[in-house]
């Protein structure tokens, strides 16, 4: 039996520990003129960071461990930011522009009477975080039961993912939908009673996010390291065989992927108060398409790779947009093309085979086989 | 030669009919009723001159010569006589003969009268039009006459129209003349004349309102299947689109079952293409212009052929057999590629002009049918047929399949395998540039051009079923029809969404698609 933290999980753990605990004090304690203070929108885009993290870890328990490209976690992120967006808005109250007690701005703007039945119940705080949970879980669940039953598998479960979410787009521009159209969601005021823009608030949500990242890392290492998690990993490598050994894939993707769905929502939800604002462009393919190359950066199957790619990808995207906006594209591309040709495992998942005891490095994904066949036939023709 | 003899049988019996005072007299005569009466007279005479003098009366060009009361008329070329046409003398003294409302009014009903004698066919189709849309009750003895010596049957059928709507228009017409006129009216079948029978509703005659009521049902009925047509070829329209811009991923996927997130920026490249050449051809020869597309086809196809020959060999030859890293590199292609040509064109639209044929709309039995829709169709069609030809019948189609089904046995027959995989890529390159073409006349061409097809072209070559061009051209059709049938009743965003959700639920039915290759071909 793997141990539940091995020594990548020690050091992220205590890392991630080491980080949370360190931007506080510098933003809270150090005083501002000091040379070593940290200004409160660094703990807001740090606190980004960490959201996009617990994405990543959620796609590599689903990419890494069960062998689904899923290029719809984008859509997963978004509803739970939705349904955190939704709480937000509700606790507005009457110090909208329009100053109605119940309904949001953008309702009253397009003439709504009543607040829609789905609204209902997101002012309790609660129930807004069971949401957050349930609505991409469910739709996760049932997608995945659908598409696992029958056997949908590699490229045409990417695409369908994608069209899942590309849809879902297309949906939540609609003003008609009742959740602010191309606008999406803003203007928040307080969450559970604290101001949003206040810098107590930011460093609070910003632990909180770091939190939920290592419970995230955790629940996902102990699903992998788990007898479970050995069956997953066998329908990654060999779904045929498992399936002939008397197992049923289907239930345990199903699962693999509902989890992850929750995942990523708690993400989504943990990412709204920090930025802001939450609007259907989340849900846009490219997002999603995105969030794979952070995973496929660190190393996939690693789950603390993906998380740490994640972070260095985005913390490069900040620094390139900001210094030549022209060439941040450039070098995403790049990124993309760099990494599958010349790192398919990743930093992590390098660093692992290179260091790491051979157990370990055995869970990870297979290097595929055909290219050198293919590059040998090249040679010979 | 008939219409001469009716024409000249309408010169012998106007002079009779009209035995009062020569109009030519009354036109030179002093009060407005005495003018507008010569008006009246000389349409009615039928005189071939009448046509002209009336204009000139109109335009303020008709003259009079106060000493004996001579018409004359004031041309380009100098002044002629009113009633010969022949050459006069200018003269000072000449005074306008004025006009006012009243006798303008008459002016004008007249020249639809006379109209509708013209010799031009298409002069007195719209002057029988004329009076189905004035119903004016004067215009029906000249209507008379002109239906009894039409011989044109689209113009005849005009006139009869119109002389139903005149009648039915007019208080006092009998009941079976009404009911005479109803069915010409019916099968006119559209939005005018339901608004004639609507307007019978309050007629005293039982037997008028149930004709009436039948008519506008009948037309109703018309209607809506002209409606459900005229979707249906948007439909067509739409799918001839979707069609182009999946050909090529048809080709790069469905045969080499290469995922090129790229394809989309292949299609944008192909419009940048036409764009540049339709720059080059307004600097530096633009007689040529009408020709612009024409000569845009095979530059798209080498520009985008050629980046997709690149590609394949500098990123896609190394990750064969891994589609989902194929899925990343590429995408990592497209974002290159769109950032490259926002960098060097600019993120704003370029324009693309539109030939002269590419403009303009004609009626297809009651189906307005644009030209541009109509090219595109057809230029789809000649893309797909040609594509078929190319792999069904020429050396290189039939390596090309060689190697999709079985790449090492390929090899081991002497194909080479390596070259015959990158000219694959670039002809599937090259198709989609070709669509770029066609695109670039109905999107805006800018960088993120090619990201709106590419979800969709996924789903097209997924639905029809990889590897089967039929099956790809079933499913463009299919999903342009469909999308365009339900927009109505739905609304686009609607009939979109419910499109995405109807493939996601069809591939969990049907995971090859609708028409599924068999054989060892698809066990990978």
């Amino acid at each position: 039996m793997t141990r539940l933290i091995d020594l990548k999980g020690a050091i992220f753990l205590s890392l991630l520990a080491a980080f949370c605990l360190a931007v506080p004090v510098l933003n809270l304690v150090v005083p501002e003129g000091s040379g070593l203070h940290l200004p409160t929108y660094l703990v807001s885009l740090f606190g980004k960071y960490l959201a996009y993290a617990l994405l990543a870890v959620s796609l590599d328990l689903v990419w890494g461990y069960c062998g689904i490209l899923s290029l719809g976690h984008g859509a997963f992120f978004a509803l739970g930011g939705y349904a955190m967006g939704m709480y937000l808005m509700r606790q507005i109250g009457s110090r909208g522009v329009y100053g109605n007690p119940v309904l949001p701005d953008f309702m009253v703007f397009l003439n709504y009477k009543a607040l829609p039945w789905y609204w209902y119940g997101f002012d309790h705080f609660a129930f807004a975080a069971l949401m957050v949970l349930l609505v991409p879980g469910l739709l996760a669940f049932l997608f995945g039961w659908l598409a696992f039953r029958s056997r949908v598998t590699g490229v045409y479960l990417s695409i369908i993912t994608q069209a899942m979410t590309y849809a879902l787009m297309l949906a939540f521009f609609r003003n008609d939908m009742g959740l602010g159209g191309n606008n999406g969601l803003t203007d928040f005021k307080d969450l559970l009673g604290f101001n949003v823009q206040s810098q107590n608030f930011r460093v609070g949500i910003f632990v909180a996010t770091g939190i939920a990242l290592a419970f995230g890392y955790l629940i996902a290492r102990a699903m992998t390291v788990s007898a479970y998690g050995k069956i997953l990993i066998a329908v990654r490598d060999a779904e045929s065989r498992t399936r002939f050994l008397g197992y049923r894939p289907e239930h345990f993707k199903t699962l693999a992927f509902t989890v992850s769905a929750m995942m990523a929502g708690v993400a989504g939800a943990l990412y709204v108060p920090q930025v802001g604002i939450i609007n259907p462009g989340e849900f846009a393919p490219g997002n999603s398409i995105e969030a794979v190359i952070w995973v496929a950066v660190g190393g996939r199957g690693t789950l603390v790779g993906a998380a740490l790619g994640a972070v260095i990808v985005n913390y490069a995207k900040t620094i390139l947009t900001g210094a030549m906006p022209d060439a941040w594209l450039f070098a995403l591309g790049a990124l993309f093309v760099v990494v599958t040709l010349f790192m398919p495992r990743g930093i992590v998942g390098t660093l692992m085979e290179k260091f790491g005891s051979r157990r370990a490095a055995a869970t990870l994904p297979p290097e595929p086989e055909i290219a050198p066949k293919l590059a040998e036939e090249g040679q010979g023709s | 030669m008939t219409r001469l003899l009716a024409l000249l049988f309408l010169l012998l019996s106007a002079p009779a009919l009209a035995q009062g005072p020569d109009p030519y007299a009354q036109l030179a005569g002093d009060g407005y009723a005495e003018i507008e009466a010569g008006v009246a007279g000389l349409a009615a005479s039928g005189d071939p001159r009448a046509g002209v003098i009336l204009s000139a009366l109109s335009d303020g060009r008709l003259l009079v010569r106060p000493s004996d009361k001579t018409l004359l008329i004031r041309q380009a070329t100098g002044i002629v006589d009113a009633r010969t046409g022949a050459p006069a003398q200018d003269d000072p003294a000449l005074k306008p003969v004025r006009a006012n409302n009243r006798v303008r009014r008459t002016i004008e009903a007249s020249q639809g009268q006379l109209n509708l004698v013209s010799l031009d066919p298409a002069k007195r189709r719209e002057a029988a039009d004329a009076v189905f849309k004035a119903r004016d009750a004067a215009a029906l003895p000249a209507l008379d006459t002109a239906l009894a010596h039409e011989k044109d049957a689209a113009v005849k059928q005009a006139m009869t129209e119109a002389r139903a709507a005149v009648l039915l228009a007019k208080p006092g017409t009998a009941e079976a003349e009404k009911l005479a006129a109803i069915p010409a009216i019916q099968a006119r079948g559209d939005g005018d004349a339901m608004g004639i029978l609507r307007g019978l509703g309050a007629d005293p005659s039982e037997a008028v309102r149930a004709a009436a009521a039948r008519g506008i049902a009948a037309i109703e009925t018309r209607l809506a299947i002209l409606g459900a047509l005229q979707n249906v070829w948007y439909g067509i329209s739409l799918g001839s689109v979707l069609l182009l811009a999946a050909i090529g991923l048809a080709i790069t996927f469905g045969v080499m079952g290469v995922i090129n997130m790229a394809h989309g920026e292949m299609v944008m490249l192909g419009a940048y293409t036409t764009y540049l050449v339709q720059e080059a051809i307004r600097t530096k020869a633009p007689a040529l212009f009408p020709w612009s597309l024409a000569i845009s086809i095979p530059c798209a196809f080498l520009v985008a052929g050629l980046v997709g020959v690149l590609i394949e060999r500098f990123v896609i030859r190394f990750l064969y057999g891994r589609p989902l890293e194929t899925l990343l590199a590429t995408f990592g292609v497209s974002l290159v590629l769109q950032q490259a040509v926002r960098s060097i064109f600019g993120p704003t639209n370029r324009e693309v002009g539109a030939p002269a044929f590419m403009s303009g709309a004609f009626d297809f039995y009651g189906l307005s049918v644009t030209w541009g829709r109509m090219w595109i169709i057809l230029f789809s069609m000649a893309v797909f047929l040609g594509l078929l030809f190319v792999l069904r019948k020429t050396s290189f189609g039939l390596k090309t399949r060689a190697v999709t089904q079985n790449r090492r046995m390929a090899a081991a027959m002497g194909i080479r395998t390596p070259y015959v995989d990158a000219l694959t890529f670039g002809l599937g390159s090259g198709i989609a540039g070709i669509a770029g073409v066609a695109l670039s006349q109905i999107d805006n061409v800018s960088p993120n051009l090619g990201q709106g097809y590419i979800i969709d072209s996924f789903l097209v070559v997924v639905f029809g079923g990889v590897g089967n061009l039929w099956g790809t051209l079933v499913a463009a059709l299919t999903l342009g029809v469909v999308n365009k049938l339900a927009e109505p009743y739905i609304g686009a965003v609607l009939a979109k969404i419910g499109l995405l959700i109807f493939i996601i639920l069809f591939i969990q039915k049907r995971p090859r698609g609708l028409f599924a290759l068999k054989g060892r071909a698809v066990e990978s």
